[in-house]
Order: structure tokens, then C-alpha cells, then sequence
């Protein structure tokens, strides 16, 4: 690890101010950077702690729904959230081991924006809001690629909030080495129809089923995917798995999790 | 029942003390006073012409002491080879020079072009991106049949790709040839033995410390046997002889092969202590390991197996390409040869067996030993091509085996193959398999899984494995550049307590707790009074360490027989001090007693009087009580077994679970039935890492896909499942004075080719019956590959 400067600021401003200096690299719980700054592979100035700022802490009920503070790590997220929204604390169990669930956090995890990242499916399928220090922005227009968001350079994630489901459940098929999602499936029901988001499948990072939301949103069970034939086309093929069976994980775990929602 | 502490009982590991709480010394806890950090770059092609290495700007960065290139090594062997292998021709195998550091070109990512030594390793590692290096890189050879058919060479010097061609036993090739033309069926498998990365808990670590006033050399390095680097080293590279070069290696964090050999790096730190006249240390990364241990397994196989009418086996025949990786690790040429193809009669009648192992440079890390080292490639292949023809045949893969087994009567029994077993019950062991895993009950079981939408299935193999490597006389014939025998010092002291120095080394085995049941069972002492010493070569006697297997069959012999001269040298002592024939003299319990009389002396009068001799008889024997042994064995041990996995596919995803793994193994006699059960359920936990998750993958120009446990899958905990592991069914060893027969490898050996019959079991009875192998890892995406595909 190269040497580099920190700071801790307790504000969104003074943090906002930081991140606008030169090799300034904003950091929250550090489970991707810390390892890539460990291997050379990033070299920034200057670490902006991003979690001693009181407001980007914690879960509370609020106008809109469930909102996270963006520097609310995992464990947190799974034990808070469960009363609120058990498919998101769910999920936020799921995520790596007990040590990355207690360093990393939500606000992390969707400004890295790895392809196999859980949480953005759930930003996604939940049409939550990102709300950061000079925006909001809408789970549609936020996730834009493989590790490619809609945020600015040095733009802070203060929080997510996140419309509560009538049903929801999120399934997750372990690439069995890293344990990330080789897929995983977020489907949320609302009264305005269903929402089903992937990660970890596709070339171009999280994305919504709309095939699978309409003939979900008619009719709510595993049954009526059955049809559907996923497109293997922009899948990833890896070490891990081929497109087709990618795309066929995408129907299976689909299929799985809205049985799960029902259940 | 056993003596509490002695053989037989299952005494707590004595070393755990100070593994679990945090005592254990090893060799990245070794820090020397002065000493300097070693921080490699190694090739980031797995091809390439070195054009230029400029060193001069890091060298004028904070703390460097000096970069190191081949220019500095240029006096320096190369890295040597241990055993040579003779192809069928008559020639022997091309052995290209492996040098310490890159000379001229770089032939694998990981290869070791230049080294920084600074005062800190952050120091190092920032003048290490000062370092210039100008390569020109060339098309890697990645395949190995492209390779041995005009693919670009790994070594130009050696004009070829191919190491060796070795046909095994080639004067039964056309007898098998003849076999198979009058067979009623053939069965033909064309498979893969994946490529493996160790993976120790602990990665490398190499200290060098030089004395200038006495020409002193010390090593501390993580190694299975410290004797055979002080001797490849000293002799072969750095020209130090043998009492100016002392190896240590102390608490070792599990090696299952990967630390065998003689590494570059040890020898680097070795010569720099020696040329900056400070300690050198350098301890690998995790992401360094993955590039630069010598890897497991990675051959392509074709075996046919010709049965007659009655469905006896006639004859076997392999033709195997095994990579060899871009130089020759120490043991790597044997792997495939001599401890493959002498295994490939299993532990079956067959009478007519044929091999034929091309061996085959690649631009890939180099390949040597990994648990099992050939013996697990020769049951996969075998006991797949069984599984594949039982099922072509329509007959039950049990009673195939089981017709076609050596019989109880049999022994000892003349393989094909060159080697003679002892002694065995292939018969017993699969009985017992079969009762432990509820076989009766299968078919209910699977019912019940398929009305919840589960294929299950139900995976044997049998296996049969040769350790303690030996005699010595015949493994040199074979083109060993090593004995392999093992020895030990018994050292008792005058007040009736024993250290023994053995050869052997323990880096997981738990040799300090049950050599020292040996010995408190010879003598009827406490095992608590006596020590095991291993690891330093300035303290124990040359020996020839870890792997294998090897260790109680062979250490422990070494071992049995120096306490033997004890013991008799004691009665001798005894006899005098009572007044009695020698001839009369008996020890039990620690006590000397005289046949027909009440007459008694302890342990310790006897050592007593051995230290202090002043009622002795001087002019007959010498004062003292320390006697050396060397044992070198007649033959190989044979351990065998049976196991039996049983496990779920789920239709839709192919992901396979392992519902039950049993294991009924012959390891003759046990010395701690609990150390070996925890050895077979490290070995199965290996094996179904291998036949389950572990890839390592490269891709076409070389690059390392799998390069961290990001993309290498290790097995974890909630992979596998709980074991019921039997070793009831023993036939010792008729060789060595324990009867033991060795247990470390063999969980890794049977369990891959029992987890893949499972699975293909289960696809079969899913209806998928087209699906005739899978090679491992039978990953999810493969096994829906295989179905839906």
C-alpha cells in the first residue's frame, strides 16, 4: 500500500469539501478499495472517511418509505431493517461474512457498483431513490454499467429510501468461490405492479426484467414466468458459468423468489 | 484395550497447545536482528525475451539496498531436478536449466525476473515500480498436445516441448495392444485431472543469515524436509557444503506437497545474506503463492479398459499428457511416471496394463506433488472407466469391481505393474463401505429425493495407494537422485527421559504426539517423558522428511528400530546389574525384570547407570544410552479403501450437494485412530475440493484467471459434509515392525472419483442418460451444461 493521507470529517459539507481536493478518494467501510489499495492497484492522495457523519448512519421509517443512511453497514442493515423490509435485511445478511457485513456499507456498495454486488438489485426491483448531497436520483437512472453510476466525481451517497413492497424476497446463487451473486434475483411486488432486478448475470451490471414484471404483475406466482425465455446474449460468460446458464439462472431464480415472496 | 498415551489410543495432539493458543513459532515469526526484506517482480507475460532490466533509479530510492538480476546469480546452478525419468527410446528426459532468477527470457507469469532489498518491505516494494523491464513478449504455449506439435518452445535450447515420452510397461504395450483386439467390450473415457494451487494455510517464507567470521549459512524456511534442501541447495546451486549450511524449518502451516521443494527463493535469500552480509527475509503473498508454488495435478488422459465375455478385466491401457509447467519442480518428472503408472492395476486382477505418459513444458507455473502426487490421477481415471463400463454393460458397478478384485489369498500379489502388495481385503473394505452408507437403503432415498425434485445419487470408488516410497536400491534404478529412506536418533537421558531427533517433519501430521506413543509403548514410559525433535538440520540426522505418506511407515520404522538398540543395549546394562543372562532379561512397563525371579530394576536405574557408570560393565559396552537408526524399507505400503459418496443434483440449476461421504479404509495398524480420522477428513475435504470447486485456469496467453479466492474456489466448511470414516477393516503392513501402512494422502485419492460417479449416478437416474463424464470440477454451470446443454 502506497502512503496517503486521511480524514475523518463528522459533516456532509466538510466531507464534500475533502473529496473536492485534488487525489481525493472518498472511502466508507473499504471492502474493495482497502484490498485494491493493499495490492497497488490504487494509489489515492487522500481517504475521506465517510463514517463519522452522524446523518449517513442508521434505519428509520420516513416520508417514502425505509430510509438508510449510506454508511449503515450490512449487520446493521440485516438486524434493523427485518421489522421494515425482511427481504432487504435479508439480503443484507447474505452478503460476504461477518467481517465485511460489519465494515461494508449500503452507500459503498452502490458507488462501486460491482456486477455481482447484491444490493443494487435491490435498489433496483424496490425503485428506490438515491439520495445524495446535491440530488436525488431515481434506481432507474442511477446504475449506468459495470461499476459505472450516475454520481459526479466527489457526489456523497447520504442515503437510500426505499418504497416498501407488498411482498418481496431476493434469492442468490453463490459463485462458489468469491460467494458474490454468480446471479441473484430481487423481486418486489407493489401496488402498482412488480419489480424484478438481477445482479451478478448480465454484461452491463444490475437490470430489470420487464418481461418477467408484466407477467408477474398479472399474476403473482412462479407459474407465470414459465414461458419466458430469458435472452443469453448480453450475459457474462466467466470461469464460473456460461451465458446460457446465466440466463437460465435468471429464470430459475426468479421463479424461485417469487415463491419465496409468497411463501 | 490401548495404554493411555500409547499406540492405539487417541491421545490430544500434545503440538495443539501451542497452535490454538498462538505459541507456534513460524518462520515469518523469525525475525533476525539487521535483517533486510526481499521483495520479487515477477513476469507479468508467460512469454517473453528480456530486453533490458534497469535498476538504477530504485536503487537510489529510500532505503534499497541492492537490486538483484540473473547478472548477480550468474555463477549460481540452477534449480535441480530430483528424479530423471528415460523415455522409451532409451534417452532420458530433457532437463532445461530452471535459474534463480530470469536469464534472458521468462517463460510463466510468476517467473522471477529481479529482486529489491530494502530495509522495509514497503521500501522494497515502492523501488520495485522503479525497476525498468523491457520484454518482448512471444506467444505463449498454453495446450499440451499444441505444445508437443510445433507449438513455440518454452526452452529454444532444448528444441522441444516434450520432456519425455515414457511407456510403462513397454514391453507389455503389444500384448495389451493384442488384448484388446480380442476383447468382448471396450470401454473408452477421454478426461481431465484438473490443475490444482495448493494453497497452505501458510504461505512461503525464506530467511537467510550468513556468519562472515565461520562461512556460516542458516535458512529458515517453510519446508517438509529440511535435509533435502540443505542437500539440493548446498550441492546443486550454491556450492555449501553440507557443515556450513544449516536448514531450518520450525512449526510449518501445512504444505500437502507444495513444500517439498527446492524454491528459487530460497536460495536467493541464501546467496544475498551472504553477499550483503545481512539477513535476508522474504515471505510470499497470498496472490504470490498462486503464481509461483508449484501447482497439483493437470493431465489429459484417454484410458480404455478391455473386458472378456464374463466380464473380466483384460487389459488396461492409458495415454496420458502431463504438464510439467515451464520447469521442472524437483519431483515433478515422477509424478506422472513412477507414481502414476504403478497404480494403475488399483486393486484389481487385471492382468495386462499399459501406460504411455507424455511429459510436457508449457508457459505455465511448474507442477509437481500435491497430496496424493499420481496416485490420485491413476484412481480417477481407473475407477471412472469402471463406473463407465458397468453402465455400458448393464451390471452393477459393485459387483464389477468386487468380480474383478484381488482376492484375501492372493498375497502377496504380483501387479502388472512392477509392485507387489503386501497384504490387503478389498473385499472386507467394501463391505464395510456399503454397510456404513446404508447402501440397502439407497433406492428409498432416492425416491424421496425425487418427489421433492432432487436427483440423487450414489458414487463408489475403491482405491489403492503406495507410500513410503522405497527401497532405495530400486527407486535409484528408477532415475531417483535420492534415497529414500529415514532416520532417527533416540536420545536418552539420564534420568530415564527421551528426545528423539527423527528426520521426518510435521507440519499438520501430529508427529510429536504419536511418535511419542510409539516410544512410551516400547518402553512402558509416559508418553509425557518423551520429545520429538524434527526440522533442523544442525540437530537431527540426515533425513529425508514429509510427504508420501510416509512418515510412521517409514520415520517411524527408523525410529522403532533405534529404540530397538535402546532397549537392547538397556538389557544388557540390566543383565549386569542383577547378575543375570542378558537372555533372561525382559522390560514391561518400564520395568527390567529377570525371567523365574522377583528381581526388578526401573527405566531409570538402567539410564542412571548408563550416565553414571560406576557398576557397569565398561570393558563389554560404552557408557550412555543414544542410538542412531536408518531404515530404509523393502517395499511400498498399500494402503486401500472404499468410499462411497452420496449427494443431490438439483435438476434446475445443476448445483450438487453432498448429502454423505463414507470411508472405509485399510491402513493396517493405527497409532491414534483420532489424528488418522482428522487426516482423512483433510484428505476428503481436499479431494472434494478438487472433484467439486478448485480450478486453477489460465487463459490462452497465460494470464492466471483464477488468481485469488475470488475466482479459486477452496473448499469451505459448509461444502462438505460430516464423514463417517471406518478403519476397522486393517491387514498391517508385513514390512515394517509397526504394520502401519499410511493415511495422510488417501482422502484425497479415492474421494474425487467416488463424488463424480455420484453425480453422473444421479443424472442417470434423472433420465439424463447421454451424459457419459463431467469433467471436475463438477461445477454447477457444468453439470447444467451436461444436462441441458
Amino acid at each position: 500500500m502506497h502512503n496517503f493521507d486521511f480524514v475523518k470529517p463528522s459533516t456532509i459539507a466538510d466531507a464534500a469539501q475533502a473529496l473536492s481536493h485534488e487525489g481525493a478518494q472518498a472511502l466508507s467501510g473499504g471492502q474493495t478499495l482497502i484490498p485494491t489499495m493493499k495490492q497497488r492497484l490504487a494509489a489515492p492522495a487522500t481517504l475521506v472517511s465517510l463514517t463519522a457523519i452522524p446523518e449517513m448512519q442508521g434505519v428509520c421509517l420516513g416520508d417514502g418509505g425505509l430510509h438508510i443512511g449510506a454508511a449503515t453497514p450490512h449487520a446493521v442493515v440485516a438486524r434493523e431493517a427485518k421489522a421494515h423490509y425482511p427481504a432487504l435485511a435479508a439480503l443484507a445478511g447474505g452478503i460476504g461474512d461477518p467481517a465485511v457485513r460489519n465494515r461494508g456499507t449500503i452507500g459503498g456498495s452502490l458507488a462501486n457498483n460491482d456486477p455481482a454486488a447484491c444490493y443494487p438489485s435491490a435498489v433496483l426491483a424496490s425503485g428506490a431513490t438515491v439520495v445524495t448531497n446535491t440530488r436525488k436520483i431515481a434506481a432507474d437512472d442511477y446504475f449506468q454499467g459495470l461499476f459505472s453510476t450516475a454520481l459526479h466525481d466527489g457526489e456523497i451517497i447520504t442515503s437510500i429510501v426505499f418504497p416498501i413492497p407488498e411482498k418481496a424476497a431476493y434469492v442468490k446463487f453463490d459463485q462458489p468461490a468469491s460467494r458474490f451473486a454468480l446471479t441473484g434475483v430481487f423481486v418486489a411486488k407493489y401496488a402498482g405492479g412488480v419489480r424484478v432486478a438481477v445482479t451478478g448475470a448480465s454484461q452491463d451490471g444490475v437490470f430489470r426484467w420487464k418481461d418477467a414484471e408484466a407477467a408477474l404483475s398479472a399474476d403473482f406466482s412462479p407459474a407465470a414466468i414459465k414461458g419466458l425465455a430469458m435472452e443469453s446474449g448480453t450475459m457474462i460468460h466467466d470461469l464460473h458459468g456460461t451465458q446460457a446458464y446465466r440466463a437460465n439462472l435468471v429464470k430459475v431464480l426468479t421463479g424461485r423468489a417469487v415463491a419465496a415472496a409468497l411463501a | 484395550m490401548p495404554k493411555d498415551g500409547g499406540i492405539g489410543a487417541s491421545t490430544k495432539r500434545r503440538e495443539d497447545v501451542r497452535f490454538l493458543t498462538g505459541k507456534g513459532r513460524y518462520t515469518d515469526d523469525i525475525n533476525i536482528r539487521g535483517q533486510l526484506h526481499a521483495h520479487f517482480i515477477r513476469s507479468q507475460v508467460a512469454h517473453g525475451t528480456i530486453r533490458k532490466i534497469d535498476t538504477r533509479d530504485a536503487e537510489a530510492m529510500p532505503g534499497v539496498v541492492k537490486v538483484f538480476t540473473s547478472a548477480d546469480f550468474a555463477g549460481v546452478g540452477g534449480i535441480p531436478t530430483g528424479w530423471q525419468v528415460t523415455s522409451r527410446d532409451g534417452s532420458v528426459m530433457l532437463e532445461p536449466k530452471h535459474p534463480v532468477l530470469a536469464e534472458g527470457k521468462v517463460r510463466h507469469v510468476g517467473d522471477p525476473i529481479a529482486v529489491v532489498v530494502a530495509e522495509t518491505l514497503d521500501q522494497a516494494r515502492d523501488a520495485a515500480e522503479a525497476v525498468e523491464i523491457d520484454i518482448d513478449e512471444l506467444p505463449a504455449v498454453m495446450d499440451m498436445k499444441a505444445a508437443v506439435q510445433g507449438g513455440p518452445l518454452v526452452h529454444d535450447e532444448i528444441g522441444s516441448n516434450l520432456c519425455y515420452d515414457w511407456g510403462f510397461v513397454e514391453e507389455n504395450r503389444a500384448a495389451v495392444d493384442e488384448a484388446f483386439k480380442k476383447a468382448a467390450h471396450v470401454t473408452t473415457l477421454d478426461l481431465v485431472n484438473n490443475r490444482l494451487i495448493a494453497n497452505p494455510m501458510e504461505p512461503r517464507v525464506a530467511v537467510g543469515d550468513y556468519e562472515d567470521h565461520s562461512g556460516q549459512h542458516t535458512l529458515y524456511t517453510t519446508s517438509q524436509n529440511p535435509h533435502v534442501i540443505r542437500l539440493l541447495m548446498g550441492a546443486f546451486v550454491l556450492s555449501i557444503p553440507e557443515h556450513k549450511l544449516r536448514v531450518v524449518a520450525p512449526d510449518v502451516g501445512g504444505g500437502f506437497g507444495s513444500k517439498i521443494y527446492h524454491y528459487a527463493e530460497e536460495a536467493f535469500v541464501t546467496k544475498a545474506a551472504q553477499i550483503l552480509k545481512r539477513p535476508v527475509k522474504w515471505t510470499s503473498s497470498r496472490s504470490e503463492a498462486f503464481i509461483s508454488d508449484a501447482q497439483g495435478r493437470d493431465h489429459q488422459t484417454r484410458i480404455q479398459l478391455a473386458l472378456d465375455a464374463d466380464n473380466n478385466f483384460m487389459a488396461l491401457r492409458c495415454e496420458t499428457y502431463a504438464n510439467m509447467g515451464a520447469y521442472l519442480s524437483t519431483f515433478a518428472p515422477c509424478i506422472p511416471t513412477w507414481l502414476h503408472g504403478t497404480l494403475l492395476a488399483g486393486n484389481y486382477k487385471t492382468p495386462l496394463v499399459y501406460t504411455n505418459v507424455k511429459a510436457v513444458f508449457t508457459n505455465t507455473v511448474p507442477v509437481d506433488a500435491y497430496r496424493g502426487a499420481g496416485r490420485p490421477e491413476a484412481t480417477f481415471q481407473l475407477e471412472r472407466v469402471i463406473d463407465k463400463a458397468a453402465r455400458e454393460l448393464g451390471v452393477s458397478p459393485v459387483e464389477l469391481r468386487r468380480k474383478n478384485f484381488i482376492k484375501p489369498d492372493q498375497y502377496p500379489y504380483q501387479t502388472p505393474v512392477a509392485v507387489v502388495y503386501d497384504t490387503g481385503n478389498y473385499d472386507a473394505t467394501l463391505d464395510k463401505l456399503l454397510e456404513l452408507s446404508d447402501y440397502a437403503g439407497f433406492e428409498a432415498r432416492a425416491a424421496e429425493s425425487k418427489a421433492r425434485g432432487k436427483l440423487r445419487g450414489f458414487g463408489l470408488a475403491h482405491y489403492i495407494e503406495a507410500c513410503g516410497i522405497a527401497p532405495s536400491n530400486l527407486v535409484g534404478q528408477l532415475g531417483a537422485r535420492a534415497g529414500l529412506y529415514e532416520s532417527a536418533t533416540v536420545r536418552v537421558n539420564a534420568t530415564g527421559s527421551i528426545t528423539v531427533f527423527t528426520g521426518s517433519h510435521s507440519h499438520g501430521q501430529g508427529h510429536e504426539t504419536t511418535f511419542a506413543q510409539v516410544i512410551s509403548d516400547m518402553i512402558g514410559i509416559d508418553a509425557s517423558q518423551v520429545e520429538i525433535v524434527h526440522g533442523d538440520t544442525s540437530n537431527t540426522p540426515m533425513g529425508m522428511g514429509t510427504y508420501g505418506s510416509r512418515s510412521l511407515a517409514v520415520g517411524g520404522s527408523a525410529m522403532v528400530k533405534a529404540t530397538n538398540k535402546i532397549i537392547n543395549k538397556a538389557k544388557k546394562i540390566a543383565a549386569h546389574l542383577m547378575e543375570a543372562s542378558e537372555a533372561d532379561i525382559e522390560l514391561k512397563d518400564g520395568k527390567f525384570t529377570v525371567a523365574g525371579t522377583d528381581k526388578e530394576k526401573t527405566w531409570v536405574d538402567i539410564t542412571l547407570a548408563a550416565y553414571v557408570p560406576h557398576n557397569y560393565p565398561l570393558e563389554s559396552i560404552e557408557p550412555g544410552l543414544e542410538e542412531t537408526a536408518f531404515y530404509d524399507p523393502s517395499n511400498f505400503t498399500y494402503p486401500a479403501g472404499a468410499y462411497g459418496c452420496e449427494l443431490e443434483v438439483d435438476p434446475e440449476t445443476g448445483k450438487v450437494e453432498i448429502l454423505a461421504f463414507t470411508a472405509a479404509d485399510d491402513f493396517g495398524n493405527v497409532v491414534n485412530p483420532m489424528i488418522v480420522e482428522g487426516q482423512v477428513h483433510g484428505g476428503l475435504a481436499q479431494g472434494i475440493g478438487q472433484a467439486m470447486l478448485e480450478h486453477c485456469v489460465f487463459d490462452e496467453n497465460g494470464q492466471l484467471l483464477s488468481g485469488s479466492f475470488m475466482d479459486y474456489a477452496m473448499p469451505r466448511a459448509d461444502d462438505v459434509p460430516f464423514y463417517s470414516v471406518d478403519h476397522s477393516c486393517a491387514t498391517p503392513c508385513t514390512h515394517n515392525p509397526l504394520g502401519v501402512k499410511g493415511c495422510g494422502e488417501a482422502g484425497a485419492i479415492g474421494s474425487p472419483p467416488a463424488v463424480v460417479n455420484a453425480v453422473l449416478d444421479a443424472l442417470h437416474r434423472g433420465g439424463f442418460t447421454n451424459v457419459t463424464h463431467i469433467d471436475m470440477p463438477v461445477s454447477p454451470s457444468r453439470v447444467w451444461q451436461a444436462m441441458h446443454g
